[in-house]
């Protein structure tokens, strides 16, 4: 049985949910789906339990409901697992994994800056990538978002 | 001191200490750091949210450009993913390929960061003669990919120029003078006293400071951390070329300092192994204009760590979402950590030693006569050689010392 297929089993026989939503996608990698509901207890055994002891980054993801959030948490052997869990655009409101990797802090803020996602749990910090005078309700990488073209003579102004 | 009050003082966005925009405010008591608090975002271009509004060729020269340095690492880390989504299979020549354009591009970068370390520990002599042996992979990847940077060598499926067998000869050739020279800046390393004394016990970051903040690249493997994306998770044609991964257990400054110029040898060895199996074959292997729906992450080890993209695809021509996580931004988390407690002095060379990223690109220059108005360009071999003719005028003469290495080379 491959690495692969023995981090499907545990997971499975830990979580009876995960049974239809764990795949190998291909050689180390893998995919599950969870809901936010079971989103902490399975972060937390992946973390913990199955040493996927590094956090590469979180992606965010604008689906036409919801806003999707993917884990990327990769162990030593070199298998990469996609976590992927959603909130409801009307309440996008996720928890912090800062309490199992504080790196992850810059990857929560960016969900918050470019997605509009809320962070239960992030302390408070400074934003980014923003600038601090950005708009609160603007999210650049919300697909309804445009960018506006510049006023014109404001990008020479300083020239 | 013990009754100095506490001051905060702003360093940066904008300062000449810095390379790049990024603010700092440090929490000091005398000299010492308290804490610091960055703030990022300064350099912020939108390029993911671009991505979305962009073909997939068009991206690769987009992505191409997220860094001056690592040109290469993102636009290979990008097309693998779009690569697997499509299902396509990349003929192996190209993946070697990828592999020797990926490693020149780290040493090209390994010994920019060794000049810039030697420049803010105030050892410019150091500067000087590793910017001066880089200039010999420069040379090496402009006449392989015709740039210095951003070589625009990936497309989707393959690569966009052949190494010829001249080419390879040339390349073996200037490995022999870097590895000559590399020898030559491991002994520096390891013996010489005044780089010991000033890096060691400087930016120390413990192996479970390193797992805690997600730490990537030369920072980890510096602090005993095994991690390197082209042993671990193997791409391109790392799965086939033996190579070791180094590390340290300095956990300092001065370890981060010892991987990298090991790094070094490493590379030579994984291009020579490349070139000698370079496989018969097309470069390239034909792909879809529209990337049928799917999603694929990628993993490449750039020369500052692990560089992750992550791209979706929905049937379109233009990806639905492309994301983007620079080395740099796994790292720069370590740097509060490694400054607490620490001197103010000390805060150039250990936000150097996690070698942020920044850009350099230039080729050509053009002067105006300061008499007559009149436009001169100058190409790349008479800047050079006018360079040269400048110092000696001025008692800087390398003559002596080249001749002195290629005696060395010679034997």
């Amino acid at each position: 049985m491959s690495q692969e297929e023995k981090i499907k089993e545990s997971l499975i026989n830990k979580f009876n949910y995960l049974s239809d939503s764990v795949k190998i996608v291909r050689p180390r990698r893998i995919s599950i789906e969870v809901s936010l509901d079971n989103f902490t207890p399975v972060f937390a055994y992946l973390a913990k339990e199955l040493q996927f002891s590094h956090l590469c980054t979180i992606t965010g993801l604008d689906e036409p409901q919801n806003l999707g959030f993917i884990y990327h948490l990769a162990s030593d052997a070199g298998i990469l697992i996609n976590l992927r869990t959603f909130a409801p655009k009307n309440n996008p409101v996720i928890k912090t994994v800062t309490g199992y990797f504080p790196g992850a802090e810059i990857y929560e803020r960016e969900l918050v800056d470019l997605f509009g996602a809320r962070v239960a749990g992030l302390a408070a910090g400074n934003r980014y990538p923003l600038t601090d005078d950005w708009p609160a309700d603007e999210h650049p990488l919300r697909k309804d978002w445009k960018p506006k073209p510049a006023a014109e003579g404001e990008v020479d102004k300083n020239a | 001191m013990h009754n100095s009050p506490e001051f905060k003082i702003p360093i940066g966005p904008q300062h000449p200490a810095l390379k790049e925009p990024e603010g700092f405010s440090v929490a000091l008591k005398g000299e010492k750091i308290l804490g610091v608090d960055i703030r990022l975002g300064y350099n912020h271009r939108g390029i993911e949210k671009a991505a979305e509004e962009r073909t997939y060729i068009q991206d690769i020269y987009l992505i191409e450009r997220v860094c001056g340095i690592c040109s290469h690492s993102h636009s290979t880390c990008f097309i693998q993913a779009v690569e697997e989504i499509a299902g396509l299979a990349v003929p192996s020549r190209a993946l070697y390929i990828r592999t020797i354009i990926a490693e020149l591009e780290r040493i090209h970068s390994h010994l920019l960061w060794l000049g810039v370390a030697g420049h803010e520990i105030g050892f410019d002599t150091l500067l000087m003669y590793s910017w001066r042996d880089r200039e010999v992979v420069m040379d090496i990847l402009a006449s392989i990919t015709g740039n210095r940077v951003n070589y625009g060598m990936n497309t989707i499926g393959g690569v966009r120029r052949d190494i010829s067998p001249e080419q390879a000869q040339e390349i073996l050739k200037g490995l022999e003078i870097l590895e000559e020279r590399t020898k030559y800046y491991i002994e520096i390393a390891t013996e010489e006293t005044t780089i010991i004394k000033r890096l060691s016990g400087v930016g120390v970051l413990s192996r479970e400071d390193v797992l805690k903040l997600d730490a990537v690249g030369p920072t980890a493997r510096a602090s005993g951390v095994k991690r390197d994306v082209r042993a671990d998770d193997p791409y391109a044609a790392y799965g086939e070329l033996s190579f070791d991964v180094i590390t340290d257990e300095a956990c300092d400054v001065y370890g981060r300092t010892v991987v990298r110029v090991k790094e070094l040898m490493e590379s030579y060895k994984i291009i020579r192994q490349a070139l000698k199996n370079l496989p018969d074959g097309p470069l390239t292997v034909r792909a879809p204009r529209k990337i049928p729906a799917g999603e694929a992450i990628s993993r490449y080890e750039a020369p500052r760590g692990e560089d992750v993209h992550y791209v979706k695809a929905n049937g379109t021509e233009k990806p639905e979402r492309v994301k983007i996580r620079a080395p740099t931004l796994a790292n720069v988390q370590a740097v509060k950590h490694m400054l607490r407690d620490r001197f103010l002095a000390d805060m150039p060379i250990v936000i150097a030693a996690i070698d942020p990223c920044f850009s350099c690109t230039d080729r050509m220059v053009r002067l105006q006569e300061r008499d007559c108005g009149a436009d001169k360009i100058i190409n790349w071999p008479s800047l050079h050689a006018y360079s040269i003719e400048w110092h000696r005028e001025r008692g800087i003469d390398f003559t002596q010392l080249n001749k002195k290495l290629q005696d060395r080379l010679a034997k």
